[in-house]
């Protein structure tokens, strides 16, 4: 029997962010990532455009994250003091499309690297992969407006991702992304207003909308993604509605709050009910992403490979077309 | 097709006498029309109105039962396409399949498995729901006698796949009244599974090959039977989650008949982690059952997480009661620790504390049962809320000391905090999961 299906028909759409420069653009990338361009929700390809898949940044420190489950460190062994060996690994033993490198030894209490060895770590990571780099701070916001303008202007043409603008410290890290053209991510704590106030303030800066990459926050599998994913979610529904101050693409931090979580981490002789610890932590990350891939996130910042590998799987598969 | 509340209004006795609980007949026929009430409600609609109104007030996707008793699981009746809307009410069901073709001691250890399939995580005990017993054999006294099995020695409500009406028929004379879930009906067989599913009012599993088959075959069914869940058939997972979109929306917006059933989903890869990844996506997105072969408890524990997740009510964080809550045989001496109100940040901190093995209180503070963090941003977890509640709740009397841990997230309070309620503060880990060695070092 004949069924009416219903598509919808949507006003707006998610603007798209290119990340990293190629030779040509002024940068040294071997390839460029573009994130975003949906006018439907996540991979409803029957009746919108999803021109460009959800990426995976895998997550690089520039310290040996000791307090890091034992199997993700295990998965590196031998390049966890080594950002760039790392990276590569990264990128050639796990297909990452994009490195996300946290440089937290600037932390007072974590190194206090200056803003030069900051600088360095970056270049060295650079010249050792050719996917595009996504660069955070530390967290400690004094800290993170020194380093972070100086990695955007020894970088400049790199078109790098640079993070976290938030409501209360945006000025000087949009201020060195518009000077030296990279790209921005912009923190909000899981509310749709913040979210639209804090684009508007950065906008009004004059950083132009497809320069900005949004991270809502989110929580992890078990501990808050469920307000993670409605946001998401809401946030993708007034896009396609048309409201431009929410139409940028979307980034989570994946791996860091699947990590947390004590399911992820508890071995099976403290918790024999919860079964085997390695799988259970790797699903946890996986699961995380993949309830979020479907609520509208578009970068994954991620750790285990074994998880990447996972959601690859997932994204390839839902990139699939299909037709009602 | 469905009914605006003015359609609806004038078929109403209009007394507005308020028995319904509503204000008017007006509000009531609104409430109707939105789904959030029930025709029956109303003691005086007229036979005629019922007639008419019947298939627009009922809800867009029916709720249907399998098993019986303690075994027994609700699925669809659900009014929303996204949770934020309102929520999502029948938690999808996961089915764990089992092959006929296992005997004996195998079939009993693989029983063993799936009942062992239950967890507790914050505060609450989850499992899986259903084992689907699958005719793989082909041959129907081999189906009948390990569903026999099954149905004897399984926790859970019973699946039974056959697409042969004989094996089915077989299989229901030794299970059919648990109430299973008989998969399935066919274009090939669905008259004489239609003819079982009536002889043992068991619910019927409908599968077409895409929308449209399924539609027709399910509108021809129910002509006859509508205890039903339909399944779309698709294997490949992009074309299943816009066939799971359609359905949910046509039964929601369209109130289209043939797709208001819950809808049952299986996994199609081979390797377990894949197949939970998939599953992953038919909870997010509008499955009532998903059938898979997955049976790790590492593997399920995950897909049990995103189910309490996205089938929470958006509209009110879930609560404990704010109070000082004794874990263990407490004394005057004993620890005290303070959190929030909120169900998952009190039951994660109360699983450590009873797992340090060394008695405590937990002092649960009110704030509107939102999380540490968030609850210090929003000022409901101030070192003066703290202060308050330590004094309304009777912790100064329960013990002699004047020592409190505080979870680590918020150590910025530690100085107002004491200044302010007299209290020493401890600054503890910022994971609920350090609690067991920090309580070793500060109280053994
Ligand atoms: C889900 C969430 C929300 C939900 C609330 C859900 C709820 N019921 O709490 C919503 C969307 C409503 C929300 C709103 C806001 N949020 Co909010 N939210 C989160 C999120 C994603 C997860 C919080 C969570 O549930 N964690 C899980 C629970 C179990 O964690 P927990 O309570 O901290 O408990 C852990 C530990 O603290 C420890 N622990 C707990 N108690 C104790 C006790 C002792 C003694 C010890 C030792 C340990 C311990 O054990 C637990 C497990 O390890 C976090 C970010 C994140 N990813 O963590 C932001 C976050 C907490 N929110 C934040 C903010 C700012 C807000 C808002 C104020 C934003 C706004 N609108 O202005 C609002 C306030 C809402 C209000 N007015 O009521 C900020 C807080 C920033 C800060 N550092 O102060 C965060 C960190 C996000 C961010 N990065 O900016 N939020
Ligand atoms: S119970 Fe019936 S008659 Fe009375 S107010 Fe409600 S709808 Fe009207």
């Amino acid at each position: 029997m004949p069924v009416q299906t219903i598509k919808e028909r949507n006003a707006g759409k998610v603007g798209v962010v290119t990340i990293g420069a190629t030779q040509e653009q002024g940068g040294t990338r071997t390839s460029v990532v573009k994130i975003g361009g949906e006018s439907s929700l996540p991979f409803l390809h029957f009746e919108g455009e999803m021109p460009n898949k959800p990426v995976i940044a895998m997550e690089v420190v520039d310290r040996v994250p000791e307090e890091w489950n034992d199997e993700v460190k295990n998965a590196f062994t031998g390049v966890l003091d080594n950002p760039v060996a790392w990276a590569k690994k990264c990128v050639e033993g796990c297909g990452a499309d994009l490195i996300f490198l946290r440089l937290q030894s600037a932390d007072p209490e974590l190194g206090n690297k200056s803003p030069e060895d900051c600088v360095k770590t970056v270049k060295d990571v650079l010249a050792a992969v050719g996917v595009p780099l996504a660069v955070v701070g530390c967290g400690v916001d004094e800290v993170d407006n020194k380093i972070i303008p100086a990695v955007a202007e020894a970088c400049a043409g790199e078109n790098l991702l640079l993070g976290f603008a938030s409501q209360e410290n945006y000025n000087t890290i949009v201020a060195a992304c518009m000077v030296h053209k990279h790209n921005l991510i912009a923190q909000t704590p899981l509310d749709i207003n913040i979210c639209k106030q804090l684009n508007i303030l950065i906008t009004e800066m004059g950083l132009t909308a497809d320069k900005i990459v949004l991270d809502t926050n989110i929580g992890g599998l078990g501990y808050g993604i469920e307000y993670a994913y409605s946001i998401l979610e809401r946030g993708r529904l007034g896009t396609l509605q048309g409201d431009r101050m929410l139409a940028m693409p979307t980034l989570g931090t994946v791996g860091f709050e699947a990590w947390k979580a004590k399911e992820a981490n508890v071995s099976i002789e403290e918790f024999p009910g919860w079964g085997e610890q390695k799988e259970r932590g790797i699903l946890w990350e996986a699961m995380t992403a993949t309830a979020l891939l479907q609520s509208g996130l578009d970068l994954l910042v991620m750790r285990h490979p074994e998880a990447v590998k996972l959601v690859q799987k997932n994204i390839a598969d839902l990139m699939e077309p299909s037709s009602v | 097709m469905a009914l605006t509340g003015l359609d609806i209004f004038k078929l109403l006795p209009k007394k507005n006498c308020k028995e319904c609980g509503q204000a008017t007949c007006l509000a009531f026929a609104m409430a109707l029309a939105a789904s959030k009430t029930s025709l029956d409600k109303c003691p005086y609609v007229s036979e005629e109105a019922k007639e008419t109104l019947g298939g627009a007030s009922a809800p867009p996707i029916k709720l249907v039962k399998v098993g019986k008793g303690d075994k027994e699981r609700e699925m669809g009746d659900e009014v929303v396409l996204f949770r934020h809307d309102k929520a999502f009410y029948h938690p999808t069901c996961f089915a764990i399949e089992i092959s006929d073709k296992l005997t004996g001691a195998e079939l009993d250890a693989k029983i063993e498995k799936i009942n062992g399939l239950v967890f507790e995580r914050v505060g609450q005990k989850v499992s899986v729901d259903f084992a689907a017993v699958r005719n793989e054999s082909g041959n129907a006294d081999t189906f009948a006698a390990a569903v026999k099995e099954v149905a004897a020695k399984c926790n859970f409500a019973l699946v039974l796949i056959s697409t042969d009406p004989d094996a089915m028929a077989k299989a229901l004379e030794v299970a059919g009244d648990t109430n299973p879930l008989i998969y399935c009906a066919t274009v090939e067989n669905y008259e004489k599974m239609v003819e079982l599913a009536k002889k043992y009012s068991c619910p019927l599993a409908v599968r077409g090959n895409g929308l449209e088959e399924t539609a027709a075959l399910v509108e021809k069914v129910s002509a006859s039977y509508k205890e039903l869940v339909i399944d779309v058939g698709t294997n490949q997972l992009s074309q299943a989650l816009a066939e799971l979109t359609q359905t949910r929306r046509l039964s929601i917006k369209k109130k289209f008949r043939p797709f208001g059933y819950p809808v049952i989903s299986f996994t199609s890869k081979d390797n377990p982690l894949d197949e939970v990844i998939e599953a992953s996506v038919f909870v997010a997105k509008y499955a009532s059952a998903v059938v898979l072969k997955a049976d790790e408890k590492a593997q399920i524990l995950p897909l049990m997480a995103l189910r309490m997740n996205i089938y929470t009510d958006p509209q009110k964080p879930s609560q404990v009661e704010p109070k000082a809550y004794a874990i263990g045989n407490v004394t005057k001496n004993s620890p005290v620790y303070v959190t929030t109100n909120f169900s998952l940040t009190y039951y994660t901190v109360e699983g450590e504390v009873s797992g340090s093995k060394i008695p405590a209180y937990i002092i649960s503070c009110p704030t509107d049962g939102i999380s540490v963090l968030t609850g210090w941003a929003a000022g409901k977890f101030t070192p003066d809320k703290i202060t308050e509640f330590i004094k309304a709740c009777g912790i100064e009397e329960l013990v002699d000391h004047r020592n409190l841990v505080i979870p680590g997230a918020v150590a910025v309070i530690k100085g107002a905090l004491e200044e302010k309620s007299g209290w020493k503060v401890i600054v503890g880990p910022s994971e609920a999961s350090g609690i067991p060695s920090f309580a070793k070092t500060h109280f053994a």
